[in-house]
């Protein structure tokens, strides 16, 4: 049962990475390598924070802050620099490793007895692993609204256009370079906002925590569409947050049939593989509708 | 009293520059087209036709020469910053729409052209009794469809759509970039036809790049031929009146 209730957590949590790397991957429509660098960036400044006695709210804010400055950066050597997307978010990536050993001062910092969001009294009195359920459920929900609110303003219909059709994006006035540059700063936000609530909620910051971050993002991404199909954009962010979890409850039953954690990567890979080529086989052997079935029960 | 509307002054522009591939396109072309003025431009491939109407929507940039609508200089304001004054429909039903948001959602981009946009909500709801009346007059059954993704329309239908999302809101200039070339005879025809009408009604300045002699002499008020980057013939009045497709074809010699 606690197995469950910690996948759930983790995928809540997870879910939010997925959330903003939707924002690049489905509605910029380019992958945004920047994911990587983000995640443990947002870690590594919401634990040395927290080692240096802030709130964790305001820690938390500050990782979701340092996610915005790696998207801005990205951004800008993609727009104004001309530098290829995936390229612009490897260069970001690896600047930002040395980054997070400046602030962490060594590769893993450890949260000893600080106070972080998981800290509260209630959350403490909860059945084990039910605190990063319900911090997760909190994060999503407040995320999903204000997600579906933005998309549904001028600039947000503007952000849309702009990875839907850019020449007519632009024939229409829309500045495409500050609606991606915007994308990509709020994706990163919330990707580095994931990384101050996992860092919270595994206890420590490593800079090497981001290697294979994007597979798990996409993953989600992925499985959400995969069950659910044809829907709106809004429901396709709630999408984005279930396949998270179903993704977890993937690597569970994959550590269930003897697999060590030493082996999620790898898993990771092929799972996303096996998703993205999921049309393919879909149309060769009607995969899709044994998926489906498999996924209706659980 | 006629009022000047659009002053192409000697434009020149040349593309590669500093590669073995440089060429110039445009050769000290001068244009002036009056408010009102419904001009079918035609040439041969690499006239330059093209070249001209992405000069004037600015996703070009002169290499020296003013472009200048209504009296404002455009010539250094970006093809965004243009948008405001000039709308655009383009050869490809593709290019003129975003193929995941739906007809409604497409057209209330459109009503934006050019504004500023912020945080306002969009407003979906308010707008869709005037995009349905604005849509019923049109063929193709737009109008039932407003929810439908611009994506999942025919390629007529995509034209028709990109062509009221250029005019839903009035422009100072419309360009029209061959935009019923990749539809059927039939189609293509209904779509000149609603142009026509649209421009006559709301008194539009517009452009209408063609490879139909024929719709070039029977649509506009105007027709220039474009040869080698230079105009090389401007008829208006009683001179297109008399104007024939033998005539025409003579200005296509090199």
């Amino acid at each position: 049962m606690s197995l469950v209730t910690s996948a759930i957590g983790q995928g809540l949590l997870w879910g939010i990475l997925a959330l903003g790397l939707f924002l690049t991957f489905r509605i910029l429509n380019f992958p945004d390598m920047t994911v990587e660098g983000t995640f443990p960036f947002g870690a590594a400044v919401c634990v040395s924070a927290l080692v240096h006695g802030v709130n964790p709210i305001v820690a938390t804010a500050l990782s979701f802050g340092a996610g915005l400055l790696t998207g801005l950066m990205t951004g800008l050597l993609y727009t104004k620099g001309r530098i290829p997307i995936l390229l612009a978010g490897i260069l970001v990536m690896t600047g930002i490793y040395s980054i997070n050993l400046r602030i962490l001062g060594r590769a893993n910092v450890g949260l000893m007895h600080q106070k972080t969001l998981f800290s509260p009294e209630f959350l403490k009195n909860l059945p084990d692993g039910f605190d990063s359920v319900c911090v997760g459920i909190i994060f999503t929900i407040v995320i999903v609204i204000l997600l579906a609110v933005f998309l549904n303003t001028d600039i947000g219909q503007a952000f849309i256009a702009t990875g839907d059709n850019e020449k007519m994006a632009r024939s229409l006035g829309i500045h495409t370079d500050n609606t991606k540059i915007l994308g990509l700063m709020i994706s990163n936000g919330l990707i580095g906002l994931a990384g101050g609530l996992i860092s919270q909620n595994n206890g420590y910051a490593d800079v090497n925590m981001g290697v294979g971050t994007i597979v798990i993002g996409l993953a989600a991404i992925i499985i959400g569409e995969v069950a659910y199909g044809e829907l709106s954009l809004t429901a396709r962010l709630v999408a984005v947050v279930v396949g998270s979890i179903l993704y977890r409850f993937v690597l569970l039953i994959v550590l269930k049939l003897g697999f060590s954690t030493n082996d999620y990567k790898l898993l990771s890979a092929i799972i996303l593989a096996f998703c993205l080529m999921l049309p393919l086989l879909q149309k060769k052997f009607h995969v899709n509708k044994v998926l489906k079935k498999g996924v209706e029960r659980p | 009293m006629s009022q000047v509307a659009l002053e192409l002054k000697n434009i020149n522009t040349t593309v590669n520059i500093g590669t073995p591939e440089e060429k110039r396109i445009l050769k000290d072309l001068n244009l002036t087209l009056e408010k009102g003025d419904f001009v079918t431009l035609l040439g041969t491939n690499g006239a330059g036709k093209s070249t001209l109407l992405n000069v004037i929507n600015g996703s070009l940039n002169t290499t020296s020469g003013q472009v200048v609508l209504n009296n404002h200089d455009l010539t250094k304001l970006s093809e965004v910053k243009r948008a405001k004054y000039i709308a655009q429909v383009f050869q490809d039903p593709k290019m003129g729409t975003a193929p995941r948001m739906t007809v409604a959602e497409n057209l209330l981009l459109a009503t934006k052209r050019g504004q500023k946009r912020g945080l306002r909500l969009r407003g979906l709801k308010k707008h869709l009794a005037e995009f349905k009346e604005e849509t019923a007059q049109l063929p193709n059954g737009l109008s039932d469809r407003l929810n439908t993704f611009a994506g999942s329309l025919s390629g007529g239908q995509r034209q028709t759509l990109s062509f009221l999302m250029a005019t839903i809101q009035k422009p100072e200039l419309l360009l029209l970039d061959e935009h019923t070339a990749a539809l059927d005879p039939n189609t293509s025809h209904q779509l000149l036809e609603l142009t026509n009408e649209v421009v006559e009604k709301e008194n539009l300045t517009c452009i209408m790049i063609t490879h139909q002699m024929k719709d070039a002499l029977k649509y506009g008020n105007r027709t220039v031929i474009l040869n080698d980057g230079k105009v090389v013939l401007d008829a208006k009045g009683a001179e297109r009146e008399k104007l024939t497709e033998e005539d025409v074809l003579k200005y296509f010699a090199n």
